[in-house]
């Protein structure tokens, strides 16, 4: 018979993974297809593996190897990673909130698995229901694992999946369209959004790179702070 | 490139990485936050999944412009009335990418 404390480390593996795995399944085609470009640009899988576990930041990861092929260097590339990635930022002071009671012990471990996927999923599950900071683990390694692992697949070979097989391009987005429909209890949360999905892209056509995540979040979250008074009354 | 210069980049690329995501945790967990700031963190939420989302449906190519027909907007419009309906994250990735593998049939 499984003792209390076993059957407690599976029930948070379960919840965790019954939450992780739309976005396990959403890195799969992400991470294949950036495990073909990287061995396009002479890696070996090992080091595609090395650094998918060591920077676990798709978009980062994708135009680094962009800037590796153009003969970039290497501060320029450290650089840019960190201006693409600044959005962590907000992500990781968003879910402090709900970390207060959190071992600092475990904190450093969960944020090295915070991604713009994990992060919606956890900041949901902490907000509308009794989720806990072992369940976020789950969630954060769950995806670090399927994302190394496709990463070095497709260092292998990209021909494991078709193209387009399934419609799994689709899974991401979808996933964070629930989301985003999870985030809009009230006139506040949804003017904020649209301010947000309006200006982010505006903003993506024409300021190059993807800053416009972060520029367009924080302008739409001010502004909702600025006009509370304002929708209160509307 | 040689593996050393690959290995310093990748632990560079790392570390400014783990840092973007480790240090307000370190900062704010567990710290009494002022009223504005509750509520700006609260808003956050929102805005990124909205900025996020947005470009992905209605931008395409390099250099980035907004282009609307395309099946990424077409699909996007059921799957967001699925998913208000339902609040179901998994029925909705599964509906999402049913939807988006016969539009890639069709168009």
């Amino acid at each position: 018979m499984p003792s209390k404390v076993e059957s407690d480390i599976r029930t948070e593996i379960t919840q965790g993974l019954a939450a992780a795995w739309p976005v396990c399944l959403g890195y799969v085609p992400l991470g294949l297809a950036f495990g073909v470009l990287a061995q396009k640009a002479g890696l070996h899988p090992l080091q595609i593996g090395f650094m998918s576990l060591l920077v676990f930041a798709g978009s980062a990861q994708f135009i680094a190897i962009s800037m590796l092929s153009s003969g970039a260097a290497i501060t320029s590339i450290i650089f840019t990673t960190l201006m693409v990635n600044l959005r962590h930022l907000l992500m990781s002071s968003a879910l402090s909130v709900y970390l207060t009671r959190a071992k600092r012990i475990v904190l450093p471990l969960f944020a090295y698995g915070i991604t713009d996927e994990s992060f919606a999923v956890n900041l949901s599950k902490f907000k509308y229901s009794n989720w806990n900071i072992k369940r976020a683990l789950v969630v954060n390694h769950a995806s670090n694992i399927s994302w190394i692992a496709s990463t070095v697949a497709g260092g292998y070979s990209g021909q494991f999946i078709p193209a387009k097989a399934f419609g799994i391009d689709y899974a991401l987005i979808s996933m964070f369209i629930c989301l985003l429909i999870f985030q809009l209890r009230g006139r506040k949360y949804i003017i904020t959004a649209i301010i947000a999905g309006a200006s982010a892209v505006i903003l993506s056509v024409t300021v190059p790179g993807n800053s416009y995540i972060i520029l367009a979040s924080i302008l739409a979250a001010t502004l909702g702070v600025v006009l509370r008074k304002w929708i209160k009354k509307v | 490139m040689f593996q050393s210069d690959y290995i310093i980049l990748v632990i560079g690329m790392g570390f400014v990485t783990y840092l973007t995501r480790w240090i307000p945790l370190s900062v704010l967990a567990g710290r009494k936050l002022p009223g504005w700031l509750i509520e700006w963190l609260d808003l956050i939420p929102a805005a990124i999944l909205s900025a996020l989302l947005l470009p992905l449906l209605v931008t395409t190519g390099e250099p980035r412009h907004i282009e609307l027909f395309r099946p990424e907007l077409l699909v996007a419009i059921p799957t967001f009335l699925f998913a208000l309906k339902t609040k179901s994250l998994a029925g909705t990735v599964i509906l999402g990418m049913l939807l988006f593998w016969l539009a890639g049939k069709i168009m």
